[in-house]
């Protein structure tokens, strides 16, 4: 089986699993939202500042939505030992962590889509280079994705895993965090062309870390 | 594999007070006050030094890891080494903001500023207090040592990731004073030598403090390994008669989470 194909059986499963039992769609989708408008209530709408640090926002609610999509997807395989399932089926370590990282990437991608609407009609953002906004959104997500299959999988199976996960992942993407406002700043005043570091930066890092999960996933499953 | 004889451990303890005593006296006594900070830059011959060190530590941290997954080096002495290597990496990089702190308020005006530098130091702080975390979790020591490799490389690699998306975003900070890119170092002279003074006194501290660390890893290993024959033995002498022996074996109490952690107290996390 070629690895693309292995790959998106993994990631089919994620998905599928998330059509059937919608926990994305009616948790931690309504779970952003809620940060977005918990954002409003604590800096003033009326002082404008909403609009301002718009892009920060958006990239710290997220954030909290992708350590519970991450959650979600290590929680689906503790269920009746599907990851006994996943560790039997004899697809390459590397195939299951590429289709995970895609099945949270998917979703995250589609939670962005949705809270960036709620962004722009509720913090009265004006968006210029929607390019720019797309790029960078997309290598963002996948970084985080990338570092949340990672540490779900480390931290699989622990007592402490819903604390866990949140400690390691959220410093490990403090430059994807940096990255991504910038960038989105960048992109919703119509400058490109300070967006591009920061986007090659997003896209340094998720390479890197598809790259350290390629070769690290296979054993951590095992230990799981 | 990496544990000193004792008198040596006691000797470069020794060692260490005498270093860091002359230290204070150099700093706080001999070497002038800065021109323009006055006294406050004395701060700086701890400073540097802890931050040296936070960073001589995590270094340790991630070659130990990579020498504990690669497999021909594969030894639980690595994975040991690296667990302490962190510990006291982590309590110097949080010395070194409290320092940092303290030289900024009078001579910044702030406690805190969002510099590069600053900001580098206390995601490092974090990312490092969640590998401590992850340790602390009982496992089967063998799992839970390879986990941890991958987690210290995770982090390890992430460093320079965040110190160049930081620098891109702000500097505030001085630029290196002695390492800076013309090699030229902008010091006085005797300021330099305490500072390089400092910086010795420091890793021996660290030597000291690995030394004693592993030194406790094996003692905790030890009992363990006692108390897992004692409750052996009770229960072979007590012959096929049950009793409550699952409240004596051994693990509990035994520090919940300190390196040496017996694989029992986390037996049944393992699946």
């Amino acid at each position: 089986m070629s690895l693309a194909r292995e790959v998106w059986l993994v990631a089919g499963k994620d998905l599928r699993v998330e059509a059937r039992s919608r926990v994305t769609l009616n948790q931690v989708l309504p779970f952003g939202a809620v940060v977005l408008l918990l954002f409003a209530f604590a800096l003033d709408p009326d002082r404008g500042l909403l609009s301002e640090v718009a892009p920060g926002l958006f990239w710290v609610a997220v954030l909290l939505a992708a350590v519970l999509a991450v959650s979600r997807s290590f929680a689906v395989e503790a269920e009746h030992g599907a990851i006994d399932g996943l560790r039997l089926s004899g697809l390459d370590g590397a195939s299951v962590f590429l289709g995970k990282t895609l099945a949270i990437a998917v979703q995250l991608l589609l939670l962005e889509l949705v809270l960036g609407i709620g962004v722009v009609v509720f913090y009265d953002t004006a968006v210029r280079s929607v390019a720019v906004l797309v790029l960078a959104g997309v290598a963002a997500t996948v970084g985080i994705a990338a570092t949340g299959t990672l540490f779900g999988v480390l931290a699989a199976g622990l007592r402490t895993r819903e604390t866990l996960v949140p400690l390691l992942l959220l410093p490990i993407v403090a430059p994807v965090m940096l990255g991504a406002t910038r960038a989105f700043e960048a992109g919703l005043d119509g400058v490109p062309s300070e967006a591009w570091p920061w986007v090659q930066l997003l896209a340094l890092f998720a390479v890197l870390y598809l790259g350290v999960g390629v070769l690290a996933f296979g054993s951590l499953l095992e230990d799981a | 594999m990496i544990s000193l004889a004792r008198p040596a451990v006691n000797a470069l303890g020794l060692l260490t007070l005498v270093a860091l005593f002359v230290l204070a006296v150099l700093a706080l006594g001999v070497v002038p006050p800065d021109a323009v900070q006055g006294d406050a830059q004395r701060l700086m011959y701890v400073h540097v030094p802890a931050a040296w060190l936070a960073y001589l530590a995590f270094f340790v941290t991630a070659v130990s890891s990579a020498l504990y997954l690669w497999p021909r080096t594969r030894q639980p002495g690595w994975d040991l080494l690296a667990g302490s290597s962190a510990e006291i990496g982590v309590i110097f990089t949080g010395l070194t903001l409290v320092l940092g702190s303290l030289w900024g308020r009078p001579v910044w005006g702030a406690w805190w500023v969002w510099d590069a530098r600053l900001v580098t130091t206390a995601v490092l702080f974090f990312l490092y207090l969640g590998y401590l975390a992850l340790r602390r979790v009982p496992a089967d020591p063998d799992v839970r040592a390879r986990r941890a490799a991958i987690a210290a490389l995770i982090a390890f690699v992430d460093v320079p990731i965040v110190h160049f998306s930081v620098n891109w975003w702000r500097t505030l900070h001085q630029e290196a004073t002695v390492f800076n890119p013309d090699l030229d170092a902008q010091i006085e002279g005797s300021m330099a030598w305490t500072l390089l003074f400092a910086v010795v006194a420091f890793t021996l501290a660290y030597g000291y403090l690995m030394a004693r660390r592993v030194q406790l890893a094996r003692l905790e290993e030890g009992r363990e390994e006692r108390e897992l024959d004692a409750a052996i033995a009770a229960r072979v002498a007590s012959g096929s008669e049950r009793t409550d022996l699952e409240d004596r074996v051994p693990g509990e109490g035994t520090g919940k989470g300190n390196i040496g952690d017996p694989a029992v107290a986390g037996a049944g996390e393992h699946r």
